[in-house]
């Protein structure tokens, strides 16, 4: 082992008493508490990290931060395994195990680096052109290879083990980027009173200074700035998060990664929901690299990631090195060097350099060539030699790091993601955020104060305006300054000519030439760019190469930038685990469970569950059948011929109070309800405005200004909402208040010939009597100390009551009836037998009321009469929806015995070619235990009479099945089951 | 046009790929034409294509706004699919399917498309019935469908939530082994060079500000490079159909929304088919880059602006682990909007208009990828005739009017507000 | 999100509530037979790019119906009010 050859003796903020170990691709290698994986790999003296897209040419450490393009690993094993991670974000962790990726079989020799050979026929968009023969699925066989040559690391397949959080926080002033200007800002904005959150991605605040020299006048700025932001209280300080978007009202998306704490059963990330009054971006700003000739190599780094890992992680990424730059801000990485024992020649694009900087450099024996750019690279999985061209002969310099930087590009992603383009200025050539929203203030870099007492200044008069957006206006220190080392970055826009391959998009592998050829075949929009090469397309998003690709374009067409304009920037900034943004709501909690008061009773009694919807409602019982297709006829013999309880708590349930009551129903119900008799039930039914059915339910009229409303288990809220929405907006005159009561009821039905006896014995006190309580009656109690309603209503078609009690007593008011019903017969039943007595008897449900369906398709139209002024009517009277060969409900038998009918079969009439989608189709079937047949309801064209025959058609099943049409009432056509 | 191949790939490989040609021409635009083709998208595109392919009608323009491909066909989640219930649509889409089949031969331009095979999840006795009925359907249309038990899901897509802890557990799924995705871009660009090699304008930064009229007819358009003539005019701008219609005086049944999609880090292989979850909204595949590219319901409200908020993209998120919890560690790269128009029974809109020379295609709802090829073939044949083609004649405008509506879901005009 | 100020509650996020759509077109009587008035009130949208008068319900608070003015291309809020009274308040910002 290697260990920590590159390290320099002294300095850094690392911890050299906290060694820590990792391993990369196997090999066990050191660091230091303070380390990211990319500086221990560095110091290790790693410099192959990765394969690239396309070509899998060699790659190495880039930059030093969330730009990196190249050094990307996956970490973990089993269900924690997670790829493309950019090793230059990672925080170095103890046992930290790490992997490259997209090689194979190893990162030294990967096979599919003959792709390179092949590089002149893969240009950009080849896929586009061939791959098209020579049979029509041909393109699935190329495919096949395609697929598995792309892609970069490999997902685990297995569920995450980990957990991570959802949290909501306020903040008067969210402040992104724990740089000079957020720092300076978070200071203002909290001296003036306002609760501030600060935001840094990095675990360490403090941004470029951070990568000032030991000892310097920066650390102590920093120092003292940390205590006081720690000292005001009221300045959340969230280090290791990210602002990865920004949406509507001033609403920030955080995560924060705690993988560096990482214990079983701890919160591995959190996201934040972050509300702000006002927002302050200082993001800073990302070098730009240089374009030429194998400009890809490892061992080619952005000099400000240079001058970060000598200074903040002492480590000296090459003892020979070339700073090749547009500006002089990179100067500052060649002294850095220098100053370390390097040996540093600096390769200025332009002519003519200031006299400040070349007296430097000579004080500290850099050689200075101005007027020269990087002609080639040589070396291959490491650097040999960099040629140099320009002004004076080529000559070649061995080197094993070089060094570049084409100027800076504002980070402008957050501040676009509300669709705000940003804005060229050519005073910084560069892309500056457009236009804020009020409430939205820019500070450093983003305002062009590129220097650390711009950034300073600016952060400190955007921290005082955030404040005072949100009315903080408390008299503010003025700004602390101190004396910075800066060189200016403003660069002048140097496009060193290229021969071989040089390198826009490292990742993508996307080309100059590559550029050249998608200008010559017209995608010379950007959008069409970055679509036809894939530019910009990688994990980086292409942070380092938006801007020398769209300068690129410009040059080719012959526009200016502004012309050329940008790609649109998307949010995640960085991209995010989609665990982080599930936060809680995985596995079971997904979604709420909503379970009704007699829930434990049927778990207790052997009912499996079903769910409908949110709910958990019994399906069958398993003391009635082995399985489910036994059990519910047996549970509908038990009704027809005894007793049966069902629990029927999921029904919507509204209260209805107001003089005007009466007069609602009559408008929202298609059947009229104003002659309603105090004490009665009445069966309604709702259509939606175009005339359609909606729903169907009870109201029952408890007194002259009263009414319990109840809607199927699935409309429930809807019904409620289109209530509200009828009485707020449209009806405000009609004087009714309405309430969801679903949850305050617990709610069952007895059922069966014994119904009443049952109902008698379970609770002694009430008169259930024909005469008290006859079919559609009502009669009121208390059970438990709770209210108790009995309404007389049948969905089976059988003698049944409705018993509605307080929610807390639903379980005790159940037992009741178990007990006292044993007796008679009486065994509860689940959905499936209720779904099967209901279709014996006609009744429509939510397969029949499919949400297309009109009143006399479902035979509901008599209800109706003649009545007009209810919601649906005008509508409903459209001609498509009048006419009389619609698909109406009819009920089928099976032809021949033995033969059974499946829901979901199309019908055809006899003699009709099965093709197409027929005349009709079965909507629900049940087997009928009283009529020892199956029988179903079904939707059927109008002009299919009574007693035809007609074909049920199942593909699925195979089957064609021989079916007569009859009534859709199957069972005592004339109600007599419900009365006396 | 000159021909791609293999070996025209060889051929300017060797020559550095300096003789290849633009794809589609950038000429300026003519004083008229026969046909303008407002919207530079898909359907547009196919549109302008087929009119020129079908009819004979050379003489066109396709004025876009923007860059051709811009709007939807460049920002959605690229399935085909043709599992259409209602009689209209499932002959209508599986035409499309049927085009979508040759279409890369169609275009001498490789459109990606990978019948990979759509599975949607069932998650009750009763869905499945529903499912059943779709498939039946379906294969007596002469459409491929097969129904598929629980243990036929598993040994096809492993990686799903099959444990005790699945808040809806999977009891089988609908599998359409012709559907799959297409390269979307490549759909744009293959019918726009298509449609420059039989002579159509492609004309693009050339956004249309207004209509010219003579006494009630339209006779073409205003645009930010002057006023071009039209004999016909068809507008294909799905998500912004109604401003464009209201300038020429239409009143449509249309409300404009967002729809999310969503693309992760690109990973090797590791989702084989278009796979959506039938108990929530989440839908993911996985494109040859090897990004999974997901998408889930509406924002809710109407939008124009071509992005989303933050409570979809977690709701999402929260569909995708449930259905498959090995997506919790992949990362979210992008996500991103389209604007969708709306209709009230979310099937489209393709007709005449009673605006004389004026003709409309939009109303795609979140489908109109998939239908592109077909949409295109129709349009044209409304255009060239003058008439709906038997295909289209269900999508016309006054279906709401007499009731003819194609409600899919059954869940009224409209769904957010039902 | 969406942060939407309501009336009763104050700013909360738009997923606390239930969206109703255009609130500028007027609801014909319940007994109106007008067609033409109930197939524009059901089918016909404006859709405008732009300020978009529409119904919202905090269906997770107050359950009452509001009239948002939003701007539709930006997603900005300039007034929220209760449904009932028909005078919109200015927000506070």
């Amino acid at each position: 082992m290697n260990s920590n050859s590159k390290r320099l003796a002294k300095g850094g903020r690392i911890d050299r008493g906290r060694p820590l170990e990792f391993s990369f691709d196997g090999s066990k290698l050191a660091g230091f508490q303070g380390d990211t994986l990319a500086s221990a790999l560095l110091a290790n003296g790693v410099s192959l990290v990765g394969r690239s897209f396309k070509y899998h040419r060699p790659r190495g450490i880039f930059s030093a931060g969330a730009e990196e393009p190249n050094a990307l690993v996956t970490l973990g094993t089993g269900g924690r395994r997670e790829p493309n991670l950019p090793a230059t974000m990672l925080e170095l962790g103890d046992g930290m195990i790490a992997e490259s990726q997209n090689r194979w079989p190893s990162l030294a020799f990967d096979l599919q680096s003959v792709n390179g050979l092949f590089a002149p026929f893969l240009s950009a968009g080849f896929y586009y052109k061939t791959f098209m023969g020579p049979t029509r699925r041909a393109w699935m066989f190329y495919e096949h290879f395609i697929r598995r040559a792309a892609g970069l690391g490999k997902a685990g397949m297995e569920p995450d083990p980990d957990r991570y959080e959802l949290r909501h926080a306020f903040a008067d002033v969210a402040i992104v980027g724990g740089g000079p200007a957020g720092l300076s800002a978070a200071r203002a904005a909290a001296n003036a009173g306002a609760r501030v959150a600060l935001i840094e991605q990095d675990f360490r605040f403090g941004g470029q200074l951070l990568s000032e020299r030991p000892g310097s006048e920066a650390n102590a700025w920093l120092e003292a700035l940390g205590i006081e932001l720690r000292g005001l209280g009221n300045v959340d300080l969230m280090a290791r998060t990210t602002a990865v978007g920004i949406y509507d009202g001033q609403v920030l998306g955080l995560v924060e990664r705690r993988d560096h704490a990482q214990a079983s059963g701890r919160v591995r990330q959190a996201f934040t929901i972050l509300r702000a009054g006002a927002i302050v971006f200082a993001p800073g700003a990302i070098e730009r690299p240089l374009v030429f000739s194998n400009n890809d190599r490892p061992g080619v780094m952005l000099a400000s990631a240079v001058r970060t890992y000598v200074n903040r992680f002492a480590v000296l990424p090459g003892r020979r090195a070339v700073v090749t730059t547009t500006n002089d801000g990179a100067w500052r990485t060649a002294f850095d060097l220098a100053a370390a024992g390097a040996q540093v020649t600096v390769a200025d694009l332009r002519a003519t350099l200031a006299p400040a900087l070349q007296a430097e450099a000579l004080r500290l024996g850099i050689a200075v060539r101005p007027g020269t750019h990087i002609a080639d690279l040589r070396g291959g999985r490491a650097l040999n030699a960099a040629r140099l061209a320009g002004s004076g002969a080529e000559t070649e310099v061995d080197c094993d790091l070089v060094c570049v930087s084409g100027g800076w590009s504002p980070t402008v992603h957050l501040t676009s993601h509300l669709g705000v383009k940003p804005v060229y200025r050519e005073d910084i050539d560069g892309f500056a955020p457009g236009p804020l929203a009020g409430g939205q203030f820019g500070a450093g870099s983003v305002v062009g104060g590129y220097t650390t007492a711009e950034a300073i200044e600016t952060g400190h008069r955007a921290g005082i305006e955030a404040a005072a957006y949100c009315g903080k206006t408390k008299p503010v220190p003025a700004a602390l300054q101190f004396q910075s080392t800066d060189l200016p970055a403003a660069a002048f826009r140097g496009v060193p000519p290229a021969r071989g391959k040089a390198f826009v998009d490292f990742q993508m592998d996307v080309t100059t030439g590559d550029i050249a050829l998608a200008h010559r075949e017209g995608y010379q929009s950007v959008e069409h760019l970055k679509r036809y090469t894939t530019l910009g397309m990688g994990t980086d998003q292409g942070k380092t190469s938006n801007f020398p690709a769209l300068s690129a374009m410009a040059a080719l067409r012959g526009a200016t930038i502004p012309e050329t304009g940008t790609t649109t920037f998307r949010p995640p900034y960085t991209p995010v685990a989609i665990g982080a943004l599930a936060g809680r709501a995985v596995g079971h909690h997904l979604k709420p469970t909503r379970r009704t008061p007699m829930h434990d009773w049927h778990i207790a009694n052997g009912a499996d569950m079903l769910e409908v919807g949110l709910w958990m409602r019994p399906y069958f019982y398993r003391g009635a059948g082995r399985d489910v297709n036994e059990a519910y006829v047996a549970e509908m013999r038990f009704v027809r011929e005894a007793a049966g309880l069902m629990d029927i708590s999921t029904l919507g349930k509204i209260d209805v109070q107001g003089p005007d009551a009466a007069t609602l129903f009559d408008r929202v119900y298609a059947n009229g309800f104003v002659k309603l008799p105090v004490g009665r039930a009445r069966y309604g039914v709702m259509l939606r405005d175009d005339g359609v059915v909606l729903d169907d339910g009870t109201t029952t009229r408890l007194g002259e200004h009263r009414f319990f409303m109840t809607t199927s288990t699935a409309k429930a809220a809807n019904v409620l909402s289109r209530l509200e929405f009828l009485l707020d907006t449209a009806w405000p005159d009609l004087r009714v208040a309405v309430t969801s009561v679903t949850d305050e009821w617990a709610a069952m039905s007895v059922a069966g010939p014994r119904s009443r006896e049952v109902l008698a014995a379970a609770f002694p006190t009430l008169d259930v009597s024909n005469e008290a309580l006859p079919h559609m009656g009502l009669i009121g109690g208390e059970f438990d100390g709770r209210a108790l309603r009995v309404i007389r209503l049948s969905y089976s078609g059988e003698r049944a009551y409705e018993v509605y009690v307080g929610a807390s007593a639903g379980e005790a008011a159940w037992r009741r009836l178990i007990e006292a019903g044993q007796p008679f017969g009486l065994r509860p039943y689940g959905v499936e037998a209720l779904g099967a007595l209901r279709v014996e008897k006609g009744h429509v449900a939510g397969p029949e009321i499919d949400g297309r369906t009109t009143l006399d398709d479902l035979g509901l139209g008599r209800m109706v009469g003649k009545r007009s002024g209810f919601v649906g009517d005008v509508l409903r009277r459209r001609p498509a929806l009048a006419e009389q060969d619609r698909q109406r409900l009819v009920g089928l038998t099976c032809v021949e015995a033995d033969a059974r009918l499946s829901g979901g079969a199309v019908l055809f009439k006899q003699g009709e070619t099965l093709k197409g989608h027929g005349c009709g189709r079965i909507t629900s079937v049940t087997y009928s235990p009283t009529l020892g047949a199956y029988v179903g309801l079904a939707l059927l064209a109008g002009d299919v009479a009574m007693g035809d025959e007609v074909v049920a058609v199942h593909m699925m099943k195979n089957e064609a099945v021989r079916a007569r049409v009859v009534s859709p009432v199957f069972l005592d056509p004339q109600g007599e089951r419900l009365h006396g | 046009m000159r021909h791609y191949s293999a070996l025209s790939i060889l051929r300017n490989g060797l020559a550095g790929h300096r003789h290849w040609q633009r794809a589609w021409r950038a000429p300026e635009p003519k004083r008229s034409y026969d046909v303008i083709i407002v919207g530079g998208g898909g359907h547009g595109l196919a549109t302008a294509f087929y009119l020129a392919e079908n009819h004979g009608i050379r003489n066109v323009a396709v004025l876009e706004k923007g860059y051709v491909g811009g709007g939807n066909v460049g920002r959605n989640t690229t399935i085909v699919r043709s599992n259409y219930l209602l009689d209209g649509n499932t002959q209508f889409y599986e035409f499309s399917m049927k085009l979508w089949e040759g279409l890369t031969h169609a275009l001498n331009f490789n459109v990606m498309f990978s019948q990979r095979g759509q599975i949607v999840t069932a998650h009750s006795a009763d869905q499945l019935d529903s499912f059943s009925h779709r498939a039946n359907v379906m294969r007596l249309n002469g459409i491929d469908a097969d129904i598929l038990s629980r243990d036929d899901v598993r040994h096809l897509v492993p990686y799903l939530d099959y444990s005790e802890t699945a808040r809806f557990p999977i009891h089988g799924a609908i599998l359409q082994g012709r559907a799959g995705t297409a390269r979307h871009d490549a759909v744009a660009w293959g019918y726009a060079r298509a449609a420059d090699g039989h002579g159509v304008d492609i004309i693009q930064n050339c956004e249309v500000t207004g209509f010219l009229h003579e006494g009630e007819r339209i006779v073409g358009v205003e645009t930010a490079k002057g006023l071009i003539a039209a004999g016909k005019v068809g507008l294909a701008v799905a998500g912004h159909t109604s401003v464009l219609g209201h300038k020429a005086g239409l009143e449509l049944p249309i409300e404009s929304h967002v729809l999310q999609a969503f693309v992760t880090e690109p990973l090797k292989p590791m989702v084989d088919q278009v796979v959506a979850y039938g108990a929530d909204h989440f839908y993911v595949s996985q494109s040859d880059k090897g990004g999974l590219v997901f998408g889930g319901n509406l924002d809710g409200y109407n939008s124009y602006a071509q992005r989303g908020n933050l409570g979809v993209v977690r709701e999402v998120a929260e569909a995708a682990i449930a259905l498959m919890p090995c997506i919790s560690r992949v990362r979210l790269l992008r996500h991103w909007g389209g604007v969708m128009d709306m209709t009230p029974d979310a099937s489209p809109i393709i007709c005449p208009t009673p605006v004389d020379g004026l003709y409309l295609n939009g109303g795609w709802c979140y489908g109109g990828f998939k239908a592109t090829p077909a949409s295109g073939w129709c349009f044209a044949h409304t255009i060239a005739t003058g008439r709906p083609h038997p295909l289209n004649a269900a999508f016309s405008l006054d279906r709401f009017r007499t009731g003819r509506t194609l409600d899919e879901a059954g869940v009224g005009p409209f769904a957010w507000l039902q | 999100m969406l942060r939407i100020d309501c009336p009763c509650c104050g700013p909360r996020d738009h997923d606390e509530f239930r969206y109703g759509g255009d609130a500028s077109i007027i609801r014909p009587a319940h007994d109106d037979p007008d067609f033409e008035a109930w197939y524009r009130y059901v089918f016909v949208r404006r859709n405008p790019a732009g300020s978009h008068r529409e119904h919202w319900q905090h269906v997770l608070g107050c359950r009452q119906w509001l009239i948002v003015e939003r701007d539709t291309r930006t997603h900005s809020i300039a007034s929220v009010a209760l449904a009932r009274k028909p005078a919109p308040r200015k927000s506070a910002q």
